[in-house]
């Protein structure tokens, strides 16, 4: 049915031309419309199955416990409440310390990971899109194949690796921020060195050369023309690099281990989760604390999500 | 900043006919300005992504486990290949490599297929549809793995979870009684349905939209045509879309692959503990062997992380063929 319709309406808007994108002078017969009936409902199912959890997510954070707490689901809450996002917003998800804190831990190793992660990718991705070098095509072949070996898999020997990086230059990795923060600058630079190579080549070399001629030094090169153009494809990276730090677990669990005051948001929801597993009110409060951020920054950058990860295999 | 001068050496080193002089003034002249480039992201690669993939491969030929972390100890053995020939005889091993394929093709499969009818779905409906179901399908893409497994564990909560509840109110003719109870977190099977349900939850929307994307690009003169020649839907899509999005295809199974095999929040929050051996997956194994086994065993950990790697190499290997071929490593 659905593969049927398919055909019809490519034709159909074939011959509709463009007006059939907008919306404007695209008319369909009754009959076609009846047919358009089970892709509308198919449509409206993916969205109810992709929105539901969320919602779930959600709506069980503003029910009070005894709703909750309870064989007797409903689909609203009866008698809405922020006691559950009280609780974790000012109580003590691990004793001593609250909320904050562990927000302002998981800005500071996001943060600082992206904002190194994009002066050294922005470097990578000049050299790799305007300079022929000898190391060129490995570099670009090890970027490929590194960004696909899962931190899953290397966690023993990363942890070892830092452990003994810790014990040869003094400066303790583990149990603290450093180290994750080392770790997730590096873990987005494959993809977003080559995210920002597609955007530094589209930079006409004629405009930093013309620039050049009028007596532009490199730097202002950089920054006047290079900078401006290649900015969006920086935000969009930026953005991406943000949504794998801010979510990542298995190396914050492995690094941090004990050292709660250090614990990132996503670790600090685990180690309540493990403690206090059935006070599902707060869990799904901190749940949705931890989700909007990403949400919000995931509407900025969907597009470009995309294409940076099929770059290429889609054309136009 | 020594290894940004290194490869200059090099690249003048293989011009022996110069006299040092003009070498050195060439090597002066042709600052390798790439070189400098690159050179801190490098760095940071190597530290961390690089060497412990080499490390690991090291390790797992060594008997090394938490003992020889200790100051004053002995750094870890040789034992050749002793923890590989131990996996290759273990039962309990094949068993976890087998469950983790089979949870990956029924994961990458129920994405890839439905993402793709949802794909095709959206370009049938007018702009504004598809825009609507996109944005609730992002919500999906976008909520972290651990949000996302939390919402699933209390979904499917034994006597208050949701799933379990309406099953519960389902007439016992169709479903089955004792459901309310049920607890899915316990035995593989229902655990694995519940995995595989978050993790394609996640997913699909990735694919839809990329296949969405890629269907806007194949021209609607082929289809035209095709329907001209009286080719039903079926054969167009596989005589025209596939074709023509085979590339695209191609990588999204790639990434699907790589994405489900590595699959550890999810898992670590729905388990929520590493007592039952039968709902391990590779990932979880690893980590389970080097941290929460007593003795951590860094050596066996490392052997399992070798056979996870080298699956995710050869499918790599594919993904590469695909970035070679479209001029990627140009």
């Amino acid at each position: 049915m659905t593969a049927d319709a398919t055909t019809t309406t490519s034709a159909a808007r074939g011959a509709a031309g463009q007006g059939a994108r907008t919306g404007k002078g695209y008319r369909r017969s009754p009959l076609k419309r009846l047919r358009q009936a089970p892709l509308y409902l198919a449509g409206l199912a993916v969205f109810l199955f992709s929105v539901f959890p969320v919602y779930w997510m959600v709506v069980t954070a503003f029910k009070p416990t005894g709703e909750i707490f309870t064989s007797d689901q409903r689909a609203f809450p009866q008698e809405p409440t922020v006691e559950h996002f009280d609780q974790v917003l000012n109580g003590q998800l691990i004793p001593g310390v609250n909320f904050w804190h562990f927000l302002v831990n998981s800005l500071i190793v996001t943060v600082g990971a992206v904002a190194l992660g994009a002066v050294l990718s922005l470097l990578a991705a000049v050299a790799v899109a305007r300079f022929r070098f000898r190391m060129r095509s490995a570099f670009i072949f090890v970027l490929l194949v590194i960004q696909m070996v899962p931190m899953e898999a290397m966690i023993i020997s990363l942890f070892i690796n830092f452990r003994q990086l810790s014990d040869i230059t003094g400066a303790e990795l583990l149990g603290n921020l450093s180290g994750l923060l080392i770790v997730y600058t590096a873990v987005s630079l494959p993809i977003t060195v080559l995210m920002l190579r597609g955007f530094v080549e589209a930079v006409p070399q004629e405009l930093e050369e013309a620039a050049a001629i009028d007596g532009a030094g490199p730097w202002t090169v950089f920054w006047r023309i290079l900078m401006p153009l290649v900015a969006p494809g920086l935000v969009a990276a930026s953005i991406f690099a943000f949504i794998t730090a801010w979510n990542e677990f298995v190396v914050a669990l492995t690094f941090l281990g004990r050292s709660t005051d250090d614990f990132t948001l996503p670790l600090t929801l685990s180690y309540y989760f493990g403690r206090y597993g059935t006070e599902w009110g707060a869990i799904m409060a901190a749940s949705t604390l931890l989700t909007v951020p990403v949400m919000v920054f995931f509407l900025f950058v969907q597009k470009r999500m995309v294409s940076g990860l099929t770059m290429g295999a889609v054309k136009g | 900043m020594a290894q940004t001068v290194e490869p200059a050496t090099t690249d003048g080193a293989e011009r022996p006919a110069e006299p040092p002089a003009a070498r050195a003034a060439k090597r002066r002249r042709t600052i390798p300005a790439p070189y400098l480039l690159i050179a801190p992201a490098l760095l940071i690669l190597a530290v961390v992504l690089l060497w412990p993939i080499a490390q690991m491969v090291g390790y797992s030929l060594t008997d090394f486990t938490t003992r020889n972390l200790l100051p004053n100890q002995p750094g870890p053995s040789w034992n050749g290949f002793a923890h590989y020939r131990e996996l290759l005889t273990d039962g309990g091993f094949w068993t976890i490599l087998r469950n983790t394929v089979v949870v990956c093709v029924l994961m990458v499969g129920i994405t890839m297929v439905l993402g793709t009818l949802v794909g095709l779905l959206l370009h049938q409906t007018p702009k504004w549809f598809a825009g609507f179901v996109s944005i609730g399908m992002m919500l999906a893409w976008a909520t972290p793995a651990l949000s996302a497994s939390l919402v699933f564990r209390w979904l499917f909560l034994p006597e208050r979870g949701l799933v379990n509840v309406a099953l519960d109110q389902l007439p016992d003719w169709l479903v089955g009684d004792g459901w309310l109870e049920y607890n899915w977190f316990l035995e593989p099977l229902s655990l694995f349905s519940v995995l595989v349900m978050v993790i394609v939850w996640q997913s699909f929307p990735f694919i839809a939209v990329s296949v969405l994307a890629g269907l806007k690009s194949i021209p609607s003169e082929l289809y035209e045509a095709a329907k001209m020649d009286g080719a039903s839907a079926w054969k167009a899509f596989w005589n025209i879309t596939f074709p023509m999005l085979r590339p695209l295809f191609a990588l999204l199974l790639v990434l699907q692959i790589i994405w489900d095999l590595r699959v550890f929040t999810q898992l670590y929050t729905l388990a929520n503990s590493f007592a039952n051996r039968d709902v391990y997956l590779l990932s979880y194994y690893i980590y389970q062997q080097g941290f929460s086994a007593t003795p951590a065993n860094y050596g066996m950990g490392s052997a399992i992380a070798v056979v996870m790697t080298v699956m995710i190499l050869a499918v790599t290997a594919y993904y590469l063929r695909i970035m070679i071929r479209q001029g990627e490593t140009r």
